[in-house]
């Protein structure tokens, strides 16, 4: 059967392959979606300062830096649901110290550490308790939350030196690049080139693909998923520091829902939810498609709630499709294979 | 041997000992405030809020039981209340219980969509029912915008029902053990139950044994939704209110009352009466954290913790058992 699929694959030309990859699907829908816009919406081009493509970027940043680590986690068949609730945690916990005197940068440090310990606990759970990833981060994504909305209480922290947010906030001289694209770009790397250019990254496929089997062929199975859910925590945790100085707004509430957006993209981007296959350009590309639609439907002038129906229905749509279609291939394979 | 069964003893005991928990948080929080238990507006209380932590938690736990989650339930919740008391508003003509039939209807066709897309399609309930969880929130805050449920808007009898009590006992309390007592002979003792048990412990197992497992996953699906309506109807009938906000979060408090209450998170094993319990623990716990001055902003935290506490602590008394059952095999 494996030669079979093989043969397949090969059957078609390079260029047809590479165009019915998700990725290149989802890269001419986000273009479509400009075209129409510029096509259809008369500001679109022209709007007012709050819908340039600069702000396209800043809002899509942290988004699409959450969803590198969970990618790995969703390419090993486990899930990380408490990411937007360590992102308000940290986000919580930076204001506080920051508001109880702690310079800036320690603040930051430290924030990114509780979140890590987060991911740290995360990962115990799941590898050495050995329960299932899914109810433990739906666990942790209540208490984290809890201590995040906990400790604030409902005030928000707002008193950060404006020189700082003002940075964050802007872009690279004479470019329409903002600085934290930067930070993305660097992270996307480090995790491009440890998912598909290492041996780890060899073994979180294979762990995805079958556990056991990855386990028989060496790869240290729980050593792989502890290390991928601290990554997670310190990563969302990073995002809540940046997050929080990009808003110049520490809240308990910061990055709620994040978690439905960070998987949404991740699935649209062609990466299996049952694990196993996927790469990290395609979340990628999904992140930006999203932020694509977003930025048409804000000038629009549709508001978020209408967002949020729209992307809880292009997450349950992406996945119905990924499925039927791992279906029909199924069926497909097995009567090739027959005649 | 006597340590082995100590153990067994306390992973059995679990209904027995969330009673004497309950009992002891109301205890220490009369003792703290005397009118929380000694008044009529307190009794009260205590006895019909449960309701809508039951209905919830019966439907979480039945899904949790066929391995799957439902984290859609609290957006169905603020949804059907809503629906029940704008039917009440546009079409006061309709009687009291079409009302009722209705909203629980509306619950079943929003847990049908949930079903249908897991059974069917095989997409893994988490996926589906966070994507329902935020499109369901949505059509709310769409649909509702800035407006909420008026009191004028509700019928007397309706609130009047909720207020009343049958010797004593809170109606809504009576709701609460009509749907224990037929969700908990369902499932002990209806065939349908029973494979539900049975597609939970083992899914392979279930397929080659013949079970129809795309119909016994579409069930809990229904029944979980129609009970999120239930909640949303009895929550109409407490407070006579509501906004677009309803019902938020109110998913984690299902699954934290279905694991407290002793369903396993890996699906196949949960009483329904030891779930009602921990949501009857839960609903106590709620009303009793204002009394005893800890502010209600860490009530969130708190059903994490007891998320993750149960989870880990049934899985450790697993392992332990577990161990000593292979000591006592190689002895």
């Amino acid at each position: 059967m494996t030669v079979e699929t093989t043969y397949r694959r090969h059957d078609r030309p390079l260029w047809r392959r590479l165009l019915l990859r998700p990725e290149a699907i989802l890269i001419f829908a986000i273009i479509l979606i400009v075209v129409l816009s510029i096509i259809g919406i008369p500001n679109y081009l022209r709007p007012n300062p709050g819908y340039t493509f600069t702000t396209l970027l800043l809002n899509a940043v942290p988004i699409l830096i959450l969803l590198l680590p969970l990618t790995l986690i969703i390419a090993t068949g486990e899930i990380d649901i408490s990411v937007g609730s360590i992102l308000g945690l940290s986000s919580a916990s930076f204001g506080l110290l920051f508001e109880a005197g702690v310079p800036l940068p320690l603040a930051a440090v430290l924030s990114v550490i509780i979140g890590g310990l987060i991911g740290a606990v995360n990962g115990f759970l799941v590898t050495i308790v050995g329960l299932p990833s899914l109810a433990v981060t739906i666990g942790m994504l209540a208490l984290v939350r809890g201590i995040a909305v906990g400790i604030l209480g409902t005030t928000s922290v707002t008193s950060f030196p404006p020189e700082v947010t003002s940075f964050v906030r802007s872009s690279i001289p004479g470019t329409p690049v903002p600085w934290l694209i930067v930070v993305f770009v660097v992270l996307a790397i480090v995790f491009g080139v440890l998912l598909h250019f290492t041996a780890f990254g060899r073994g979180v496929f294979a762990i995805g693909l079958s556990s056991e089997t990855a386990a028989f062929s060496g790869v240290n199975v729980n050593r792989t998923k502890f290390i991928l859910f601290v990554l997670s925590g310190l990563t969302a945790a990073l995002v809540g520091v940046l997050f929080t100085l990009q808003y110049s707004n520490a809240i308990g509430s910061n990055g709620n829902g994040f978690e439905l957006r960070a998987i949404t993209a991740i699935v649209l981007g062609g990466v299996s939810i049952w694990g196993g296959t996927g790469t990290l350009l395609g979340a990628i590309v999904g992140g930006l498609f999203i932020a694509t639609v977003n930025k048409s439907l804000q000038v629009l002038g549709i508001g978020d709630d209408a967002i949020y129906v729209i992307t809880g229905s292009a997450l349950i749509v992406s996945v119905v499709i990924a499925s039927v279609a791992s279906v029909i291939s199924t069926r497909r394979r097995v009567t090739t294979s027959a005649t | 041997m006597t340590k082995q069964s100590f153990w067994s003893w306390l992973f059995k005991a679990r209904e027995l000992s969330l009673i004497v928990v309950i009992v002891a948080l109301i205890a220490v929080t009369t003792v703290t405030q005397p009118q929380y238990l000694f008044s009529e507006g307190g009794l009260r209380d205590l006895l019909r809020t449960p309701t809508l932590y039951i209905a919830l938690a019966v439907g979480q736990a039945i899904v949790m039981i066929t391995r799957n989650i439902d984290l859609s339930m609290g957006s169905i919740l603020g949804l059907t209340a809503y629906f029940c008391g704008n039917l009440f508003h546009e079409a006061p003509w309709i009687p009291i219980p079409v009302v009722i039939l209705l909203t629980l209807v509306f619950g079943a066709v929003l847990g049908a969509v949930n079903g249908f897309l897991v059974a069917f399609l095989r997409v893994p309930a988490l996926v589906i029912t966070l994507g329902t969880l935020y499109a369901y929130r949505g059509i709310s805050v769409l649909w509702i915008g800035g407006n909420f449920i008026r009191p004028e808007w509700v019928p007397a009898d309706f609130k009047k029902f909720a207020l009343s009590n049958v010797f004593g006992v809170s109606n809504l309390l009576i709701v609460a053990l009509i749907v224990v007592l037929i969700a908990g002979w369902f499932m002990t003792s209806r065939r349908t139950g029973r494979d539900l048990y049975a597609i939970g412990s083992n899914p392979d197992a279930a397929v080659l044994y013949g079970l129809r497992t795309k119909w016994l996953t579409f069930i809990p699906f229904v029944i979980s939704g129609t009970l999120a309506g239930l909640a949303g109807i009895v929550y109409v009938s407490i407070y006579a209110t509501g906004d677009s906000k309803v019902g938020l979060g109110f998913e984690l408090q299902a699954v934290a009352a279905a694991v407290v209450g002793g369903v396993a998170v890996a699906g196949g094993a949960g009483r329904i009466w030891g779930v009602a319990l921990g949501a009857f623990f839960l609903a106590t716990l709620t009303t009793a954290l204002p009394v005893l001055s800890i502010p209600s902003l860490w009530q969130q935290a708190l059903v994490g913790v007891l998320i993750v506490g149960a989870i880990t602590l049934d899985r450790v008394f697993f392992l332990i058992r577990l161990r000593q059952a292979r000591k006592e095999l190689s002895a």
